[in-house]
């Protein structure tokens, strides 16, 4: 039974595994200083990087927590504080929903919000597009590490003559800050890699990022473009992307779990 | 009621009248009255669930924190009624502060931030100022020594016992007149409770202290009056060695001889 249970979870870790050394194995080749300081190269010229996609990922990223990051820290504490009205009753409701829309549906909505009314494709139109994927796993972490704090600490508070929202800034929210950093970065994990949203909204470019009301290049988006291509040149350039992208998000998530580790939320 | 006929009481700081308060259709608390004279130690005593807490917290306005929780009655302090229309509680709970049965430190805030918050968001800037505050409550609340190296560890670092003096620091730090403490040493060993009784003594030269024990001895030892409660009426109000020598009611009796409770 439980060699069963050992074969099942070696199975369970096996796409991960080989889905990492496969992409090891087929983007290290291409994996050198130029991927990360220079332009792409016109089909035939050899070298060349994703400079600016790498770039242009990191601007939409911190686009994206500009405002995921503090309109789902609000609205989670909203939830918590307030949780039992009717606006948050639908507004929790409509949290969940939204977790669930398909990426892409999004990338349809932010297009006609932004990009139509502004005529062209842009840094803005995809951050918000990211924004909007990313506030619900804010909010929902927010909203769920607020409650874990006890009604005695909050009282605590109070009986000291702190007003209720200073409480929950100051006494709550700062106390809960290291596990809501932890959704904030597994947010962001997600949304690094979104592709859909952002062929609607940022589109992509061969070019550096020059204005916030430009199109602008993505990892996700050049890997697919460069994926798609005929050229067995792009095919290394995208599959080396891939491999940046993945350490990325490996990254981002160790990090997190290190923090996470470290400030440990006291038990009572 | 007939207890608190003849008590002499010189200069009443707090004055609760004619108290009633709810939780939902629950009517926790009956009509009590009971004024608290400046610089004692009162203590409410009563059988489980018979309304101490709920009591106490319509003291400072807590009780109505609770959801579906209501409170109807005067409670003056120092004249002024903290039910009044326009009163703030916010800056009614910085006058009356408050110690809760089980230690509740700020989590992920060191020893010396627990104690300073308070008197950080009431305005005081002055690091020095502050530093020095902090000393003065943390030495008043008999922490002071076993704290001092160590003022920017985690107030969740310490012991149970410590813990709960740090409370009594945090609430002393803002310096209120009045002091409510709800079962204060029910969690903590007989060395920590003894400095907590200690502090009690000491502190009424400044604080007024209103004490919910379920140790008789306790009430006996540090407080000057006592109020038993039974099924969320106050049934007899006197000074301390009255009411556990020759108490009025015969349910006060039988409690304080342990007959029920
Ligand atoms: N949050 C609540 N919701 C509903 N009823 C409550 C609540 N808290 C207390 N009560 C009820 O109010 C009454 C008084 O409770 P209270 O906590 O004041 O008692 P107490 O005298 O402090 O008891 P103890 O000595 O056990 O602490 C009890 O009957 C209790 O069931
Ligand atoms: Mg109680």
């Amino acid at each position: 039974m439980v060699g069963l249970l050992i074969g099942c979870a070696i199975l369970a870790l096996f796409p991960l595994f080989s889905v990492f050394l496969y992409v090891c194995q087929q983007g290290l080749p291409g994996l050198h200083v130029n991927f990360f300081t220079s332009l792409p190269k016109p089909v035939g010229e050899v070298g060349g990087g994703m400079a600016n996609a790498v770039l242009g990922s990191l601007i939409l990223i911190t686009l994206a927590s500009l405002i995921g990051i503090p309109v789902g820290i609000a609205t989670g504490v909203y939830l918590s504080e307030y949780g039992k009205t009717k606006l948050s009753m639908i507004l929790r409701f409509c949290t969940e929903l939204l977790a669930g829309v398909p990426s892409i549906i999004i990338g349809i909505f932010a297009y006609s919000l932004f990009v139509i009314p502004m005529g062209r494709f842009s840094s803005y139109a995809g951050g918000a597009a990211l924004a909007v994927i990313m506030i619900p796993t804010v909010a929902r972490t927010t909203e769920e590490l607020l409650k874990l704090v006890p009604v005695h600490i909050r009282e605590a508070g109070l009986a000291l003559g702190i007003s209720r929202w200073k409480v929950t800034l100051i006494i709550v929210l700062r106390g809960s800050l290291s596990g809501i950093m932890t959704g904030v970065m597994l947010g962001l994990a997600r949304v690094t890699g979104e592709t859909a949203p952002l062929l609607f909204t940022a589109l992509g470019s061969q070019y550096w990022p020059r204005s916030l009301d430009q199109p602008i290049a993505s990892l996700p988006v050049q890997i697919y473009t460069y994926a798609i291509s005929p050229f067995e040149e792009w095919h290394q350039q995208a599959w080396t992307g891939a491999l940046v992208l993945v350490l990325f998000v490996f990254i981002l998530n160790l990090t997190t779990r290190m923090i996470l580790k470290r400030h440990a939320p006291a038990k009572d | 009621m007939s207890g608190t006929r003849d008590i002499v009481i010189t200069q009443t700081i707090l004055d609760a009248k004619n108290i009633n308060a709810w939780f939902g259709s629950v009517h926790a608390i009956r009509d009590i009255s009971l004024p608290v004279e400046k610089n004692t130690v009162t203590a409410m005593i009563g059988p489980s669930g018979c309304g101490k807490s709920t009591f106490l917290r319509c003291l400072n306005r807590l009780h109505e924190e609770v959801a579906g929780a209501r409170v109807e009655g005067q409670v003056l302090l120092s004249g002024e009624d903290i039910y009044g229309p326009g009163t703030d509680p916010v800056a009614i709970r910085r006058k009356i502060g408050m110690v809760f049965q089980k230690p509740n430190p700020f989590p992920s805030m060191s020893i010396f931030n627990n104690v300073a918050v308070g008197l950080r968001l009431a305005g005081m800037g002055n690091k020095a100022l502050l530093a020095e505050t902090v000393e003065k409550s943390l030495k008043q609340a008999a922490l002071w020594n076993e704290v001092k190296d160590k003022l920017k560890a985690p107030g969740t670092s310490l012991s149970g016992g410590q813990q709960q003096r740090l409370c009594v620091a945090r609430a002393l730090a803002v310096n209120p007149p009045v002091l409510l403490m709800d079962e204060p040493t029910s969690a903590l060993d007989p060395i920590s409770t003894a400095k907590i009784e200690e502090l009690l003594i000491e502190l009424k030269k400044e604080v007024t202290v209103v004490i919910v024990t379920h140790n008789m001895q306790q009430a006996a030892r540090i407080s000057d009056r006592t109020a038993f409660f039974l099924l969320g009426e106050l049934i007899e109000y006197d000074d301390t060695s009255r009411l556990f020598t020759n108490p009025r009611d015969k349910r006060t009796e039988d409690y304080i001889t342990g007959r029920f409770g």
